[in-house]
């Protein structure tokens, strides 16, 4: 009994470790092997459609929101202290530094994320990637690499058009809404906000999320049991484990830059 | 010249995506282009404590922002904040006794330097004197400080008191 569950626990610990190694292997063939301009760059934008402008949509719509959400609730506390005039540091502060690349990268990782996991899934599953192989057509190159580096260029932008559309949703809200004077506003966010502290440290998380959530939906993808039900768990968990090494990446992340 | 739409839907993608950063640094960041054109004049205000006065903190003339504080340093001789004023050239007739003090905006706000013009000094000719770019100014007022306010109060309470006493 004893023996089973500690032979048990070894026989995971050996997948994990396993699993790990592949999934570095994938990356580093992604990244470093030698690119082809002209047989790649149109399939890198392509890609760049499919993850990028397609997820434009989503995260201007809940940026918009998640900005005159809290634009609303900052106003509603911070009337009460008569310091109205903190609202544009509230809601400019909050989203560059944290809600606008975690939840930009959230929504990637639900709507790019899965997509590209079942895509690969399924070309496993139907023998595609094999008998790319078999033509000698490398498909972590042809097929993972054009969407890594989608993904790598499009979340840290969208990322900014999501902060972009949250901020001057708050500014719609507090301003046009609710009577804040707009110079307050923008001098006070002006104020508070720094290009290197906020903005650039929000772009560098933005980064390392684009890589976190792509290499674990390709890999994902590209690791799934070559089956329907292979297909719907690879997916699952694409989602599941992208979104909570997001949330715990963050924590470590501001702990490292904001102290 | 015929014109592939997936391209030119990514190129849109591309520069929507770079714009954002671009009004990001403009807009909310307050960056400015033309920064060092000189459309500012210099002013450096010796204080004795400017509580918790930041670099880019706003200089307000009766309410309305002419300026920014750009540099905040110690002077090592007489060890007190000397902060540099930014203030934009169209308010440059400001007298040279013009005060500078630390205030706060709101209960909770944040802290500026306010303005008071005052044009009590003239010249020969009886012309009010501006401060130029590059003048260090003395009139300043620092910072309150609760604590040093709070102490002041319970002296004076306590004084009283004992004034009280005597006279009885």
């Amino acid at each position: 009994m004893l023996v089973e569950s500690i032979s048990n626990l070894g026989h995971r610990g050996i997948c994990f470790l396993t699993a790990l190694g592949r999934a570095l292997l994938v990356l580093i063939h992604a990244l470093f092997g030698k690119p082809q301009f002209r047989k790649h760059f149109p399939l890198f934008v392509e890609q760049l459609y499919v993850v990028g402008v397609q997820s434009v949509m989503i995260i201007i719509v809940s940026g918009l929101f998640i900005g005159m959400v809290l634009g609303l609730q900052g106003y509603n506390v911070l009337v009460q202290f008569k310091a109205e005039a903190s609202l544009g540091p509230l809601v400019s502060l909050s989203i560059l530094r944290e809600l606008g690349p975690v939840v930009a990268a959230l929504l990637f990782a639900g709507r790019a994320g899965s997509a590209l996991t079942a895509e690969i899934g399924l070309m496993k599953a139907t023998e595609q990637l094999s008998s790319m192989e078999m033509m000698a057509v490398d498909p972590l190159r042809r097929v993972i690499s054009p969407r890594f580096w989608a993904g790598f260029v499009s979340l840290p932008l969208l990322t900014f058009m999501f902060s972009v559309i949250g901020i001057y949703g708050g500014k719609m809200v507090g301003v046009d809404w609710l009577g804040i004077d707009e110079g307050t506003f923008w001098t006070g966010t002006q104020a508070s906000v720094d290009l290197y502290e906020d903005i650039a440290q929000g772009w560098i998380k933005s980064v390392i999320f684009a890589i976190v959530v792509c290499w674990v939906a390709l890999f994902n993808g590209y690791n799934c049991l070559p089956t329907a039900a292979g297909i719907s768990k690879a997916t699952t968990q694409t989602v599941v484990h992208s979104s909570l090494i997001v949330l715990g990446l963050d924590f470590v992340l501001t702990a490292l830059m904001f102290n | 010249m015929k014109v592939n739409w997936l391209e030119f839907i990514v190129g849109c993608f591309l520069v929507a995506g770079i714009t954002a950063a671009v009004v990001l640094a403009l807009k909310v960041a307050g960056l400015t282009l033309d920064a060092g054109s000189g459309e500012f004049y210099t002013v450096y205000g010796r204080f004795s404590n400017i509580g918790s006065l930041k670099v880019r903190s706003p200089v307000k003339l009766g309410g309305v922002v002419i300026g920014s504080v750009s540099d905040i340093k110690i002077d090592p001789k007489t060890l007190q904040p000397v902060v540099t004023i930014k203030i934009d050239r169209r308010y440059s007739e400001l007298g040279s006794d013009t005060t500078f003090s630390v205030l706060t905006s709101g209960l909770l706000g944040e802290q500026y330097l306010g303005v008071k013009p005052d044009f009590a000094s003239m010249d020969d000719d009886g012309n009010p004197v501006y401060l130029k770019d590059g003048d260090t100014t003395n009139f300043t007022e620092s910072a309150i400080v609760l604590e040093e306010l709070l102490g002041k109060f319970l002296y004076s309470v306590s004084s009283a008191k004992t004034d009280n006493g005597s006279s009885n």
